[in-house]
């Protein structure tokens, strides 16, 4: 079984957000660049399957549409210990454009599950698997929050409002997947960090594809109003703003 | 041309989501002179189908198909894309949920329309057709442009609000093809909590963290929850230690809610949490640390021991509705 796994380069979750040139571009300075917190999971699941069952998965490949600057990134998931690495040599800046290169990669070499994180932290599209799939014309299953593969079939469960769902899917297929999938993220060890220079990282150029989107300006959320404290020996006073004031309860 | 929306059900009631969904696509309808249409999978009653009328949809197609039971991406994407061919529909609007990035991101694609995910507010302008959406987990905004004739939108819950605007409102069987190659997944067994308010329609949440101590202090929270008619809710550490199920953790790897008012009980407000949150309308927090970051998103603050303040305000929750 060969897995492909999407990870995009990312600001670390707890980066202060700021923008430059007239509030069109984030600011990178200073930034620390981690791989997407979803995709990191989805990397730790694939590596535990591959541990519990030797045999069973012979590869793992990630890919990440970015230019030369997101490699540090994609090496440290080969040292969290995926089998090689893919970088598709083009800035990622529009779902649909990246979801067109990775799927261009799909097509040259066959995978039995392709797994993405559920949304990036940084643009929050939320349509990467889902534009993968349609592209190849594959089964997806979106919020995934448990994967296995029992006897050679693949075992899922996924999120819905309020509960779970059990599916069963043809392969190859998509999966997107949510929290929940791994406890914690992988942490790559010494020698993972050494043998990551040997592993294969190969770079591609991008194939011609359409930009649908474009982001034109950001803007930071207005400044909160502070914050009304309130006397921990009056509590009922709490409750009075709420219901006179705030009226929500 | 018109505006054609993706409800939701649960149980064959629309969810609270999806009354929004129609009111802010009738919004966006006023603005370029159309209609709004509503697109309804699964057995719904008639009752609650014409409820839409109430938001402004002039017209609701009502598909009912076994094959329909469960959400299959695939299918249901061909299901919305032949609603869009039908209704000559221009813009169509999804929750930001589980199922409606699911279908939008698909739909995106069979029908080569742009997608903004994540849509705070209506367009700010139609042309170029400009969306105000959430990035860096809701810790800023961004513009985007579709630049595609027909678009797609997914609006983040709450942001909008429910407006009403009676309409007449006709409700239409609609009868879509199924493939049955587009039913490669099979759902095999469902697990519904039951008894529980569902954590992204409700209202209010009381949300607890590592401050509570443990799982066996959780009562007051429930307790609070149930006087008020809330959901429950909890900090990542807390459903990482197995003190509260996974469904419960908000955050920004967890879920993101935007209930009108949450309580933070015992919750510091790592900014990781602050992103699943910071889209409720008012934010209430108990924590003994003053210099908690919880404070800096708070409206109302209580500095003080959570386990101490909770009973006090449940004894003083249950005198106001006493009165």
């Amino acid at each position: 079984m060969k897995i492909l796994i999407c990870i995009s380069n990312v600001p670390d979750t707890t980066t202060k957000i700021k923008f430059v040139n007239n509030n069109t571009a984030f600011d990178i300075a200073g930034v620390q660049w981690i791989i997407n917190p979803w995709d990191e999971l989805a990397l730790t699941r694939a590596l535990e399957i591959k541990d519990a069952q030797p045999g069973i998965i012979e590869n793992i490949t990630v890919v990440n549409v970015g230019l030369i600057d997101s490699e540090p990134t994609i090496r440290k998931a080969l040292a969290i210990g995926a089998d090689a690495a893919i970088r598709i040599n083009a800035e990622p800046k529009d779902t649909f454009f990246v979801a067109s290169q990775i799927a261009e990669v799909v097509r040259k070499e066959s995978f039995d599950i392709v797994i993405c994180g559920i949304e990036s932290s940084d643009y929050n599209g939320a349509a990467l698997g889902g534009m993968l799939s349609e592209m190849l014309d594959l089964p997806s299953v979106s919020a995934v929050s448990h994967l296995d593969v029992v006897n050679g079939a693949v075992e899922l469960k996924r999120e819905i409002d309020g509960g779970q769902e059990t599916v069963a899917t043809q392969l190859p297929f998509i999966a997107i997947i949510q929290k929940g999938i791994a406890k914690d993220a992988r942490i790559p060890s010494m020698r993972g960090i050494m043998t990551a220079k040997s592993k294969p990282l190969t770079a591609v150029e991008p194939i011609a594809a359409d930009l649908l989107t474009e982001f034109v300006g950001f803007d930071l959320p207005k400044p909160k109003a502070a914050c009304k404290k309130i006397d921990p020996d009056n509590v009922r006073e709490l409750v009075n703003l709420l219901h006179n004031e705030a009226k929500l309860i | 041309m018109s505006v054609l929306v993706y409800t939701e059900n649960w149980d064959g009631k629309f969810k609270k989501v999806t009354f929004e969904l129609v009111s802010y696509a009738q919004e966006i309808a006023k603005k370029l002179g159309t209609s709004v249409v509503a697109l309804s999978i699964g057995n719904v009653n008639d009752e609650q189908l014409k409820a839409l009328g109430n938001y402004g949809a002039t017209k609701v197609l009502n598909v009912q198909d076994d094959k329909l039971k469960w959400l299959n991406n695939q299918a249901y994407t061909s299901v919305v894309a032949q609603a869009v061919a039908k209704e000559n529909a221009n813009v169509i609007i999804f929750a930001h949920n589980n199922s409606g990035k699911a279908i939008a991101s698909r739909l995106s694609v069979r029908l080569k329309a742009g997608l903004a995910t994540g849509a705070t507010a209506v367009p700010s302008s139609f042309d170029p057709f400009t969306v105000t959406k959430k990035v860096f987990t809701s810790k800023a905004l961004g513009n985007i442009v579709i630049k595609t004739p027909v678009r797609i939108i997914t609006l983040l819950q709450n942001a909008f609000g429910l407006i009403e605007s009676k309409v007449e409102v006709a409700v239409e069987a609609f009868q879509p093809e199924v493939k049955d190659s587009e039913l490669k997944t099979v759902v095999k067994e469902v697990n519904k909590i039951t008894g529980k308010i569902l954590l992204t329609d409700a209202e209010i949440v009381v949300s607890g963290g590592r401050g509570m101590k443990g799982p066996e202090n959780w009562g007051p929270i429930e307790e609070l929850a149930a006087l008020l008619g809330a959901g429950t809710a909890c900090s990542r550490p807390v459903s990482d230690e197995g003190w509260r199920p996974h469904d419960e953790h908000t955050g920004q790897t967890g879920k993101v809610i935007a209930p009108n008012l949450y309580f933070a009980c015992g919750i510091s407000g790592a900014i990781q949490h602050l992103g699943g949150i910071s889209g409720s309308k008012c934010i209430v927090a108990i924590n003994k640390d003053p210099d908690a970051p919880i404070f800096e998103a708070a409206d109302y603050g209580i500095v003080g021991d959570v386990l101490k303040v909770l009973p006090e305000l449940i004894a003083a929750v249950k005198e106001l509705k006493a009165q």
